[in-house]
């Protein structure tokens, strides 16, 4: 096992912000963008994107549609690139190291992935499509496949949920579960970031709280960059929120300041709901 | 003028509807015809001595087709050896890898392929197979039925494959499963009952040909299970018998008929049963 560190403080009191770049507490940057800029064939979808995102925090991307936080986001586990006819320039560094210049599959076991829709593998048990990961991984040893399997389902709080149930269809879930199901997958094989797309944006209120406490939860462990429609949500859980328009990072800040004091307009005209 | 409208509309809906059903009952009714006649005259020639005995010269009465059975089933297995690996990759890598000319020429050619008369593929074995051993043998009529499967094959297999969500591919490969891995694991499991059907129609097509068996396993009128020799099948026996001047082959002929139906019949139902999902009742 890994050593964690230690965790910081989720909810930033309002008073005790930290200007931007003077106290914000980073330990250590996990993921460093420099100048990414995304293709679709002719068809630039996100222009000269720098950020950095601090270890074991969550980092929301808000926007309007088709602002590029989904490219991004799967620029960095380099899933943009299976598209046919795309192409990406610039550098993502994870922990210091170029991901394009790292096997793909390498990456994507470091850092999982999180759907908009819930996608669990429909011929397999819940046990299974947790265990797919490791299993096509090369982990063979069924003992400790099955702990994995049950403090995955735990991490993602449903363990209690299926544990009478393990060997039922994952797709015979609710929505809720599903995706919680997902989490677990990707959990599995032992990521250190976490990308989700919209993960809650296909459930009900009630399911999307749990995943959002869910988050709390796993920042303790992993570094989560989360895409989202919803402001609420961004505000609700994330440490530090970057606001995209039109394949650019306008703003990047303390999620607290960004929905409170932005400082770019466009971000102001977005957070209060003049557009988008 | 609203209510003329929506009974306009109901009508139209009806009858729709109703052509729907017509066709659908003018479709079967080849087929129970063919049902019934194969049934009606074939089920009364059987008897164990068709499944046990080699057909008797002519003027002999009774007799049996058990080489042509045991013929059949090895030049379809023999067809098969060599059309399922080939098929099925080559559909897979369509599916999956073929988005380019190479992948488009393929599948054109595959096309044509498939539209080729058997009699071509018959020659074609004859050619590369019969003429180089100088002799008919069951080989020959394995390579002429496994060309018929191929194309068949590799279009369903990549047909169904393609009805794969997309988000399917993307979960495997998020998760760090390699790309040949997600294809074979994930993609090709999730669709397995599809891609069994497109093998079960080329298997029951390949195992109902007579065309390109008669000049490449020719016949057999003797017990043979050497793939080397001519060999007999039931489908060329069929043909002989049934156009034959004698009462007693046209009777076999058509339990030969019956006993093709149903070992594709049985065949179907037991490799549905093997390969069927736990969880099928979620698939495609």
């Amino acid at each position: 096992m890994r050593d964690y560190p230690g965790t910081r403080q989720t909810l930033i009191d309002i008073d005790t912000i930290p200007e931007k770049g003077k106290g914000v507490p980073v330990d250590h940057n996990k993921i460093v963008a420099e100048n990414v800029s995304a293709f679709f064939g002719k068809v630039q979808a996100i222009r000269d994107i720098q950020i950095s995102i601090p270890e074991n925090s969550i980092v929301a991307i808000i926007g309007p549609s088709g602002c590029g936080k989904s490219t991004f986001l799967r620029s960095i586990n380099r899933m943009h690139e299976l598209v046919h006819g795309t192409r990406i320039t610039g550098k993502i560094l994870l922990d210091g190291e170029d991901v394009y210049s790292i096997d793909p599959v390498l990456i994507r076991k470091k850092i999982g992935m999180v759907f908009q829709k819930p996608n669990p593998f429909p011929t397999m048990s819940i046990f299974d499509n947790v265990a797919a990961g490791l299993r096509m991984g090369g982990t063979h040893d069924r003992k400790n496949i099955a702990e994995i399997v049950e403090r995955s389902l735990q991490q993602a709080a449903l363990w209690n949920e299926v544990k009478d149930s393990l060997s039922k269809s994952g797709v015979g879930l609710s929505g809720g579960q599903q995706q919680r199901l997902c989490i677990a997958r990707a959990l599995a094989v032992n990521p250190e970031v976490i990308l989700m797309d919209e993960p809650a944006s296909a459930l009900d209120p009630i399911a999307t709280a749990k995943i959002e406490e869910l988050l709390f939860e796993l920042k303790k462990r992993y570094t989560i960059v989360i895409v989202t429609h919803n402001m609420q949500q961004a505000a609700r859980v994330s440490d530090y929120t970057a606001f995209f328009y039109m394949g650019e990072l306008i703003e990047y800040d303390v999620t607290k300041k960004i929905f409170t004091a932005p400082s770019m307009k466009q971000t102001e005209d977005y957070v209060t709901g003049r557009f988008g | 003028m609203d209510n003329y409208r929506f009974h306009f509309r109901k009508f139209t809906s009806l009858f729709m509807f109703t052509l729907c059903g017509v066709s659908v009952l003018i479709a079967l009714v080849p087929l129970v015809l063919i049902f019934y006649r194969t049934v009606a005259f074939g089920f009364s020639a059987i008897n164990w001595d068709f499944f046990t005995q080699m057909p008797k010269p002519v003027g002999e009465s009774g007799g049996g087709l058990a080489n042509a059975i045991v013929g059949t089933m090895i030049l379809v297995g023999l067809g098969s050896c060599m059309s399922l690996p080939v098929g099925i990759m080559a559909g897979i890598y369509l599916a999956e890898y073929g988005d380019n000319w190479f992948g488009q020429s393929v599948r054109f050619l595959t096309d044509v392929l498939n539209g080729i008369p058997s009699i071509v593929t018959g020659v074609v074995a004859y050619t590369v197979v019969v003429l180089p051993m100088k002799h008919f043998s069951a080989y020959a009529g394995g390579v002429a039925l496994g060309i018929l499967m191929i194309p068949t094959i590799t279009r369903t297999t990549e047909e169904i494959l393609r009805t794969v969500p997309h988000s399917l591919r993307e979960a495997a490969l998020a998760l760090g499963i390699p790309r040949w891995k997600t294809s074979l694991q994930i993609v090709l499991r999730t669709a397995m009952s599809g891609v069994v059907t497109g093998i079960l129609l080329a298997v029951a097509r390949a195992a109902g040909e007579t065309a390109p068996l008669l000049f490449t396993a020719l016949n057999n009128r003797f017990w043979n299970t050497s793939m080397n020799q001519p060999m007999a099948s039931l489908t060329v026996f069929i043909y002989n018998y049934a156009v034959s001047p004698f009462d007693d082959w046209i009777a076999q002929a058509w339990a030969g008929t019956f006993v093709l139906m149903t070992l594709i019949l049985l065949l179907s139902l037991t490799v549905r049963l093997a390969t069927r999902n736990k969880f099928a009742g979620n698939l495609l």
